[in-house]
């Protein structure tokens, strides 16, 4: 087995441990980066005796306390919603004809960036938006837009960044957790609980969600952390007056005051610590809820036939997808929309003139975009494979623990190392840097990356390479030749996954990339702030087209290959 | 009550995977369908107790008594299954396992008595706490068996139960499951391509034939 991996072990052997270098660094140093100046510590801008200062005028801001309610609350609510849906969906659908049909809607809901997606909502729910337009006047009797509106400006509970976080990490649960329940025979699981005489629904929260649960809980985590420190849909959709706690700090960071930095770093900190306890409360309570439902498990309650929990959760699914559909479409209408006065349902003049008059600095932005997306993914995919492929070689899958460290990336929220990060960066004098801007965005393209094409990997019939060395092939022309075009479709859908990520990364843009890389991204989300819809309508549809594209394609090839 | 099965056909698009099977099984008879792999005969059995893939379709008709089954979601058949493997969950301990067949409505300690016993009968006694991994193949195959039985059906079906064990175990939970069988007058069919399973059920032997006309 030693000789048989040949030369290019070395090179392989490697891989995983330059993998782990290359995401934790950034992440040690970064949150390091961004500890000294919390503690008064930024010698950049003359600061450089350590205090407690720059915590004293974070505590003393007006808004610090409401702040952090609101980043827990529409957090830890958007997580819990997106959680019970994607688990009503699968309990209500799951062996039923539906779920194919949940399959199918899955990849353009991943595909689409949450900014775009957070533009879209809230042009549809604000009180001048689409829905307004819709019902008015004929249902509502509005003339004008209204004036206040729960989801209005105003939004003191943050209801419209619970919607649209909801909206957007519902897909992904359900993508990972069709993975997980992928991994072991579930469906035998389920026949035996239906054959004891458990109803549907029943069958799933007593047999197999107990077992998908472990499965998910990263996954949970990522998206929980996610939801707590997001900063560009809390940009855009977001209460404002205060802010999140993440928002909070980025305008400290932007803020011309440079000692302000100070203070925002305090509050960057905070948030690290306010997510780690957010995720150890969740456990807690899951563990909490897990003991005492036990007894219930195996109490005999087989549960009724399931067709009302199926129809509230294709229900609720349906107004979710619904939801997300009409925004992606209120931004492409506005793209075109020429004259378009409330409370008319549709513009009533159309023209390419936004379009066009964008030309130039949307060709700028989309060819940033595509060249960062594209290299990332291709680093990513050569490091993934090396990681799997030395994997595989050593018959050792990667432990529990280095899976918590891939997903440290996805767990640290990204304002309080990125911060760090360009501190760094600047001091080298690497800010702005490409290569500086490539390595951010691998922090969460790697691990997107793996968990997408990890499954396939370990899945793949070893008995092809060893029949193919013994026919006299060597380990390099079987990985070449055998496996990567067996593998073909799942290293195309990792790849749109992995572009999808980069594409929609605001915040690492921003901060690696010194503001000095336009992108469709931080375009559309620069655009935000401001009123025209009709230009954040092109921003963000362009932003939608380019991973729906890399899924088509991907989808393409995935079918192709799957005739042959 | 009989297992009664009425022109039983299934398709796989539009071919018929066997000729019209017509069975009428007695309380307690125990009848063993074989026939090489691939003919069908597991898929029959999925049908039986209200599990058929998407992909198939049925034709003909299963009655259990008076009862008509066809339609009818496997959880509301009565009919019990047993696989090639034992499929105890492995987030429950072996007693919670047995627990979970058990119907509704029991007193608690009504069910700890219950599952005690079906522990003693299974000769895992004392086992109970302890998770499903750590049992050797027959102990988790008779556990299987009894969960399925204490869930009270109506009949049983064994799809290869027995495939998957040594030599040695193999005789012994023969005549576990097939006592258990007989002594509760369960219409017990059988699922085989081992002519010493058919020797040991001692019932009727029928091989699925292959359809007519290949349709």
């Amino acid at each position: 087995m030693q000789s048989a991996t040949g030369c290019s072990g070395g090179l392989l052997s490697g891989a995983p441990a330059l993998t782990l270098a290359l995401l934790l660094m950034p992440i040690i140093a970064g949150l390091a980066g961004t500890l000294l100046p919390a503690f008064g510590y930024l010698p950049a801008i003359g600061a450089s005796g350590f205090s407690l200062q720059p915590w004293r005028t974070l505590l003393a801001e007006p808004g610090l306390s409401h702040a952090l309610i609101l980043t827990l609350w529409t957090g830890v609510a958007a997580t819990l919603l997106a959680l019970l849906l994607t688990l009503a969906l699968l309990a209500g659908c799951y062996q039923s004809r539906w779920l194919a049909r949940i399959r199918r809607s899955l990849a353009p809901l991943l595909a689409m960036p949450h900014a775009a997606l957070a533009l879209g909502l809230a042009f549809l729910i604000a009180p001048s938006g689409g829905l307004a337009r819709l019902l008015s006047p004929w249902a509502t009797g509005w003339e004008r837009p209204p004036e206040l509106g729960l989801f209005g400006p105003q939004d003191p509970w943050g209801l419209s960044l619970i919607l649209a976080l909801t909206l957007k990490e519902t897909p992904y649960l359900l993508f990972m957790s069709l993975a997980g329940l992928a991994r072991w025979p579930a469906d035998h699981d389920l026949a035996v609980a239906r054959t004891l005489g458990y109803g549907p629904v029943s069958a799933f929260l007593k047999v197999v969600l107990p077992q998908l649960y472990p499965l998910i809980r990263l996954p949970v985590f990522a998206a929980l952390a996610f939801a707590l420190s997001v900063v560009d849909v809390a940009l855009i959709i977001g209460p404002s007056a205060p802010p999140t706690l993440a928002v909070q700090a980025l305008r400290g960071f932007n803020d011309p005051d440079l000692h302000a930095r100070l203070p925002a770093a305090a509050a960057a900190l905070l948030l690290t610590g306010l997510t780690g306890l957010a995720l150890l409360l969740w456990e807690g309570a899951i563990q909490l809820l897990a003991r005492c439902s036990r007894a219930w498990l195996s109490d005999g309650g087989r549960g009724g036939g399931g067709a009302l929990a199926q129809w509230l959760a294709l229900g609720s699914g349906t107004l979710a997808l619904g939801l997300a559909m009409l925004s992606a479409l209120g931004l492409l209408v506005w793209s075109f929309a020429l004259r378009w006065t409330f409370p008319a349902a549709w513009p009533t003049q159309w023209t390419l003139a936004h379009w066009r008059g964008q030309f130039d600095s949307l060709a700028v932005a989309t060819g940033n975009t595509l060249g960062i997306g594209v290299a990332a993914t291709g680093v990513a995919l050569l490091l993934v494979m090396a990681c799997l492929e030395q994997e595989q070689r050593q018959q050792r899958a990667v432990s529990g623990r280095s899976l918590w460290l891939l997903y440290l990336p996805l767990l640290v929220p990204q304002v309080s190392f990125l911060f760090g990060v360009q501190v760094l960066l600047a001091g080298w004098g690497l800010e702005g840097h490409w290569l500086a801007l490539l390595w951010t965005h691998l922090l969460f393209v790697v691990p997107y990356v793996f968990l997408s094409l990890a499954d396939p990997w370990r899945a793949f019939d070893q008995r092809y390479e060893q029949s193919a060395r013994t026919l006299g092939a060597g380990p390099a022309r079987v990985f070449w030749r055998i496996k990567l075009p067996l593998l073909g479709s799942a290293v195309a859908v990792a790849a749109a996954v992995g572009f999808a990520v980069s594409v929609t990364q605001y915040l690492p843009t921003v901060f690696a990339g010194a503001g000095r890389y336009a992108t469709l991204t931080t375009e559309a989300v620069a655009l935000a702030s401001g009123a025209n819809r009709r230009l954040i309508g092109v921003y963000a549809v362009a932003q939608t087209l380019l991973p729906l594209l890399g899924f088509a394609l991907a989808l393409m090839l995935a079918r192709r290959d799957h005739r042959r | 009550m009989n297992l009664v099965l009425d022109r039983m056909c299934i398709y796989l698009a539009e071919r018929a995977l066997f000729a019209p099977l017509d069975l009428n099984l007695a309380p307690g008879a125990i009848v063993t369908l074989m026939g090489p792999s691939g003919c069908g005969k597991s898929t029959l059995l999925s049908h039986l107790c209200g599990i058929l893939p998407a992909p198939f379709r049925a034709t003909g008709t299963i009655s259990l008594g008076t009862r008509r089954l066809d339609g009818l979601p496997p959880e509301q058949r009565r009919v019990g299954i047993l696989f090639q493997d034992a499929l105890l969950f492995p987030h429950l301990s072996v007693a919670e396992n047995l627990a979970f067949g058990l119907p509704r409505g029991l007193s608690r300690d009504e069910r700890r008595r219950r599952v005690a016993t079906a522990l003693h009968e299974a000769d895992l006694t004392g086992l109970g706490e302890q998770a499903p991994a750590t049992l050797s193949g027959g102990q988790r195959a008779r556990a299987a068996l009894l969960r399925t039985l204490l869930a009270e059906p109506a009949a049983l079906l064994l799809d290869e139960p027995f495939s998957k064990l040594d030599t040695t175990l193999r005789g012994r939970m023969r005549s576990f499951v097939f006592s258990h069988a007989r002594e509760r007058g369960l219409p017990t069919l059988l699922v085989t391509h081992d002519p010493a399973d058919a020797d040991a059920a001692g019932g009727p032997v029928l091989s699925l034939s292959a359809p007519i006309d290949g349709r």
